[in-house]
């Protein structure tokens, strides 16, 4: 690790002995942090029984389910129409005809460069729709927009010798794309496309801020109950581990997918995108 | 087009909140990812942990999750402070691990024959790292950066459902008072627009200026 890039030399005995004893003084530091958290968290009583007690409850167990279940449903239809989206609007930006071309660069554009609660209170506030569909247009238009340049740059990494060959084998455009350029593209950016989704999952959760009943909702419904002694801490200490639970399982298999299509003979001619998130600085040439 | 003349003192206030918010939030997501990525790169097990843990958790935790638990959870711990500090705190604290991550990767991207040639010439680590290796990796981690705080302007709409004044919240006033909605949200688009254009414009000028094709 430490000589995996250009900052340190293999450290001799000397500086070994030194580092160990930074390791010794830094893990003193981060434990007793540790230790200070966990100590305000007994001195603010959150480890009451009242406060835990909800949890054995069977119809707070159902509510919490419930909540997690919406928020898969909301992330589901999210994931499912923005992929479709995103291939429409990657379709229409690598179009031979230029108005196609120009409005669906319009569309990529301004999506990407718009927050995505803006979309879905304007979606929700001012087109008077209900939550599920305000949360999943919104995240749809995003998501689409973002994955359709995923599709584009893939489509464009694949090494010109393959379009070029494709064509010269008398194959139309649409034999090139769809049996040559789209199955090394969508190999090559599908760490990026997971990763995409990830963010489309964590984005599920603004669905709390428009009254959508998902799981952080549930969550807030439990927090905010008198009886149990408003258990806020302990519900976020059931809920943020699932929730970042979710969203690590999904990260680790791009990054998964990512080492292995690398290792992949079929994506020779094409560079594997890292399993990140598509990046967004739109250009001024 | 009066929604804007009407009220441009309730629009002004919630542009000058959006860039505050992401101005000092930009601050801290640079000062803590900067830290986070020399913990990752540290010859030291335990703050390398750390800093991995730090990125990991918070690259996976969704944004409002984290507002939910430190602008509702910190008070519970005797901690009040104005709802906008917190909010630049969730802000700064999730965006530094995606800062630490385009750190750490341009330094990565620094061959390592340059940081060898650096020592082999007896320059010290200090004198290796901060004429040779960070240069270096300062000019390819402009994009990534620029694209992160972009990325920070446009979550701060966020802080504004949590009632800190930002632009978004302003939509709440103005549809009280009446106003068309549907104008309400095109001149709050135009805010995020010139913000997010300004901050991409910003770091068009510096990659100009210092990036390099590599």
């Amino acid at each position: 690790m430490t000589t995996a890039n250009a900052l340190y030399d293999v450290p001799g005995p000397k500086t070994r002995k030194r580092h160990r004893l930074y390791g010794i003084a830094s893990t003193a530091v981060i434990l007793g942090l540790l230790g200070w958290i966990l100590y305000l968290l007994f001195d603010t009583d959150q480890f009451t029984y009242t406060k835990w007690m909800p949890f054995e409850y069977k119809g707070i167990q159902e509510l919490l389910l419930r909540g997690l279940g919406n928020t898969l449903k909301a992330f589901g239809l999210a994931a499912v129409l923005s992929l479709a989206l995103g291939t429409l609007l990657a379709v229409g930006r690598l179009s031979d005809h230029r108005p196609v071309r120009w409005l669906s660069t319009l569309v990529v554009e301004f999506f990407r460069a718009m927050p995505v609660l803006v979309m879905i209170f304007f979606i929700f506030v001012a087109l008077k729709v209900q939550p599920l569909p305000a949360l999943v247009a919104g995240l749809t238009l995003y998501n689409g927009s973002v994955l359709a340049e995923v599709f584009r740059s893939g489509v464009n990494s694949v090494e010109r010798g393959q379009r070029e060959a494709a064509f010269a084998l008398g194959m139309r455009k649409v034999h090139v794309m769809s049996y040559v350029l789209v199955p090394q593209a969508v190999r090559a950016m599908l760490p990026a496309i997971i990763s995409q989704l990830v963010v489309a999952l964590k984005d599920t959760s603004l669905g709390y801020l428009i009254t959508y009943e998902e799981f952080l909702h549930a969550g807030k419904l439990i927090a905010s109950n008198l009886d149990y002694d408003l258990p806020f801490i302990p519900v976020v200490m059931v809920i943020s581990p699932i929730y970042i639970g979710m969203c690590m399982l999904l990260s680790w298999f791009a990054g998964w997918v990512s080492r292995r299509e690398q290792r992949s003979p079929k994506t020779e001619a094409v560079d594997v995108a890292p399993a990140e998130p598509g990046t967004l600085l739109p250009r001024v040439q | 087009m009066n929604v804007l003349t009407d009220n441009f003192s309730t629009f002004g206030d919630g542009f000058l909140g959006t860039v505050e918010l992401t101005l000092y939030a930009s601050v801290l997501a640079l000062v803590l990812g900067f830290l986070m990525a020399s913990f990752r790169v540290a010859p030291v097990g335990s703050l390398r942990v750390f800093g991995t843990a730090w990125v990991t958790v918070l690259r996976n935790t969704p944004l409002t999750l984290l507002f939910f638990a430190v602008l509702l959870g910190l008070p519970r711990f005797g901690l009040v402070l104005p709802f906008k500090v917190f909010a630049i705190l969730a802000l700064g604290c999730y965006t530094s691990a995606f800062i630490c991550e385009a750190l750490r990767s341009g330094i990565n991207t620094v061959p390592r024959g340059q940081g060898e040639a650096a020592r082999s010439l007896g320059m010290s680590f200090g004198q290796s790292l901060g004429l040779v290796v960070l240069p270096q990796a300062f000019r390819s981690v402009i994009p990534p950066v620029g694209s992160t705080l972009i990325a920070l302007a446009k979550n701060s709409a966020i802080a504004g459902a949590f009632s800190v004044t930002e632009l978004l919240g302003t939509y709440r006033t103005l549809s009280e008072l009446g106003y068309n909605i549907v104008w309400t949200f095109v001149w709050i688009a135009v805010g995020y627009l010139i913000i997010t254009l300004a901050i991409s414009a910003l770091f068009n000028v510096l990659e100009r200026k210092w990036g390099v094709a590599r």
